[in-house]
């Protein structure tokens, strides 16, 4: 069992605090999906364990709710935006100005299952919803790494095309905690499903193990 | 809660009073020769506009161009460079210091160093655009979405990090800003041909001297025309196009050689106090120019500034009203438009150089013109916001006088009170500069001073022109912060020291 990440927490913002008194720990190989309500602190615990993996020295690719996504920039330069702790300032002040052959050759390879191979030069503000939440996430499997933390990275995709998306994230990534809604396809991509209510940890378990009415709860007022 | 203390109406009525005044310590003297001859030859060849000095016309107008976008572009990038530095002390103080003093007088004191060069009209334009530039620039960066750069790796650096995800967020916006921008350096451009460089205003004088009022007339209607579609020929996609063009144009020019070593010679002798220069008491120096050059001028300087104030507030509320369509009508509304354009886009200090032609040496050109010019932009303003309200008003609203009256006058008053406050520091301010015209104002003093190479006298008196106009500004947050009625945007733009919103 690996060192927890947070031991009985409490974290928010200012004076209220959105989780109270959370333990979780993240084993390597795991693909945990957190399910709750809206407003239940998936994204505050989501943001927590970011911080405590990136102040462990992990390499954390982020997928966040509201994309952070540069609308005047292409697809291609949101997507380079991934490794720019990889590089110097020069490097990537000449890369904004001209992206550099092999960058984009390898943008361009996770842009072609994700379907946008074809937008790789379109500014970000001219994309459907839907074409952003790929270049969110183009940027994060541009990045690599050991752990994938994603806030709803396929709300806005189709059911066929975020399975599919999921799928990608599986084979990319060894770890993974996503924040998910839709319950179904968390089952099937999850190893673990963590529910939250009023900021705190309510289910925690492999998929199977958990009952429809004990999800369903997560969800009752 | 404001207006309680402060009645509004009281603030208009000390206004008036004051410039009432102040109105016969005013010299309004129509000087010498017949006005109304002058008015009527100048008229019949404004009426007839001749084109056949196209080449000269052609000319002026280019190198007005070619000052703006270079004056422009260079304040930009420094702007641009001090704009995520802006709130260290150091960086906001030159900033400051480069954007309150005005143009022509950044001229007259560049001329000592660089001569009659293209680098002195271009360094008058883009120092005090810099320091502009960078105080709005800041303001931008500093409103913009902070997510992207959240989504970043950890140990993103600084410079990666504001040049992939600050500064492409700001970029519309500044490029919205440049361009007005650009439309204010058209004008500070054209100006600058009034004190020697080759831009519009030497060539207008030029006609003026040799009496050919028809091609004065050519040149002002292309250069309103170019001001009017700036929008139309100025395009991001050849900005730097047009940048190109006018560095050459720029390089081309001719100018005559400065000895070396003027820059330092500038620096460490001309503007050093002479005392302290050649030995002796500093105080019977300065009290001298402040007692005999200083003071005068700021009196003269505020006499115009009280009575063009006034009056501009009185041609606004003049002019709002007639470009609102439910009051004007469709056609008066277009007319009205057509007058304020022309009023606006024409810079005081031309407008004053024109009814010097007319009324020959006084204050009545400067206070006609600034009360003119700056009544326009708070008309204009006023008037704009006007029309957004009567087009939502009840469809049973009255239209004409009535409307403007009962519903648009009471809910405009304290916008319209708001600008008329806002533009005091700058009436004030170019009120100083209209002395290099050979009104008694503090400019008319600066210049004799660097016409007499006393360059230490006139630091001396800059310095007092700046601290009349920061009094100007106290006096007018503090009136302004107490009667309310400025919106976000308007204050902003207004305290970065704009030319005309």
């Amino acid at each position: 069992m690996t060192a927890p990440l947070l031991d009985r927490e409490s974290v928010g913002y200012g004076s209220a605090a959105v989780l109270s008194g959370v333990s979780f720990s993240l084993a390597p190989g795991e693909r945990v999906v957190l399910l709750g309500r809206s407003g239940s602190g998936k994204t505050t615990l989501l943001g927590a364990i970011r911080e405590r993996l990136e102040r462990a020295g992990s390499r954390v690719a982020l997928v966040p709710q509201e994309a952070g996504l540069v609308p005047t920039l292409s697809v291609l330069r949101n997507a380079l935006m991934g490794r720019l702790d990889d590089h110097g300032t020069l490097y990537n002040l000449t890369n904004l100005v001209r992206p550099r052959a092999r960058d984009r050759a390898a943008v361009a390879d996770i842009l072609e299952p994700l379907g946008l191979a074809p937008e790789i030069d379109r500014a970000v503000e001219r994309l459907s919803g839907g074409q952003k939440q790929r270049t969110a996430l183009a940027r994060a499997f541009f990045r690599g790494g050991s752990y994938l933390i994603g806030d709803e990275p396929v709300s806005a995709l189709d059911e066929r095309q975020g399975a599919e998306v999921l799928d990608e994230i599986g084979r990319r990534f060894e770890t993974s905690v996503l924040a998910l809604h839709d319950v179904a396809l968390a089952r099937s991509f999850a190893t673990r499903i963590v529910g939250l209510k009023s900021g705190q940890v309510i289910i925690d378990g492999p998929p199977e193990s958990l009952s429809d009415a004990e999800i369903g709860a997560l969800y009752a007022l | 809660m404001r207006s309680e203390g402060w009645p509004r109406g009281r603030v208009v009525t000390g206004f008036a009073a004051l410039a009432l005044l102040l109105l016969p310590f005013a010299d309004l003297t129509l000087a010498g020769h017949d006005p109304w001859e002058a008015l009527a030859r100048m008229g019949s060849g404004f009426l007839r506009p001749d084109f056949a000095a196209i080449e000269e016309i052609g000319r002026a107008i280019a190198l007005t161009i070619a000052f703006a976008v270079a004056g422009v572009a260079a304040g930009a990038g420094a702007g641009l460079l001090m704009a995520p530095f802006y709130e260290r002390g150091p960086v906001r103080g030159i900033c400051v210091a480069v954007r309150s003093v005005h143009e022509l007088f950044w001229a007259l004191l560049l001329m000592q160093v660089l001569g009659l060069s293209p680098m002195t009209g271009v360094l008058a334009i883009a120092l005090p655009y810099a320091g502009i530039f960078a105080k709005v620039f800041s303001d931008y960066l500093g409103d913009v979405d902070p997510r992207p750069a959240r989504a970043l790796g950890p140990g993103t650096g600084a410079a990666s990090r504001f040049l992939y995800a600050t500064a492409p967020l700001a970029l519309p916006q500044m490029w919205t800003y440049t361009l007005y921008r650009f439309e204010c350096g058209m004008r500070s451009s054209a100006v600058l041909g009034f004190i020697g460089l080759p831009t519009l205003g030497f060539q207008l004088d030029s006609f003026f001297r040799l009496g050919e009022y028809g091609a004065a007339s050519a040149i002002l209607i292309c250069y309103i025309g170019l001001i009017a579609t700036i929008r139309i020929w100025m395009r991001w996609k050849i900005a730097a196009l047009w940048l190109l063009a006018c560095l050459a144009l720029l390089l081309s020019l001719s100018s005559p050689p400065m000895g070396s070593g003027a820059l330092m010679r500038f620096l460490t002798e001309d503007i050093v106090p002479a005392p302290i220069r050649d030995g002796g008491p500093l105080w019977p120096w300065l009290s001298q120019i402040i007692w005999s050059e200083a003071l005068p001028g700021i009196v003269a300087t505020l006499v115009v500034a009280q009575i063009a104030l006034v009056l501009a507030g009185l041609v606004a509320a003049l002019g709002a009203p007639a470009i609102v369509t439910r009051v004007a009508g469709r056609f008066g509304r277009y007319l009205g438009h057509i007058l304020l354009v022309t009023l606006r886009s024409v810079p005081d200090y031309m407008l004053a150089y024109l009814f010097l032609q007319v009324f020959g040496p006084s204050m009545l050109p400067a206070i006609l013109a600034l009360g003119l010019h700056n009544g326009a932009i708070i008309a204009h303003l006023v008037g704009r916001q006007g029309e957004d309200i009567s087009a939502e008003l009840r469809p049973d609203a009255p239209r004409g006088l009535t409307l403007w009256g009962w519903d648009l006058a009471p809910r405009l008053f304290a916008p319209y009170l708001a600008l008329c406050l806002y533009r005091w520091e700058i009436i004030a301010r170019d009120s100083a500069v209209m002395g290099l015209l050979g009104v008694a104002t503090l400019g008319f003093w600066i210049d004799s001073a660097v016409a007499e190479f006393r360059l230490d006298a006139a630091i001396v008196l800059l310095l007092a022109s700046l601290a009349m106009t920061a009094g100007i500004d106290i006096i007018s947050r503090r009136l302004r912060r107490h009667l309310g009625g400025t919106t976000p945007a308007i204050s902003r733009r207004m305290e970065a020291g704009d030319c005309a919103i």
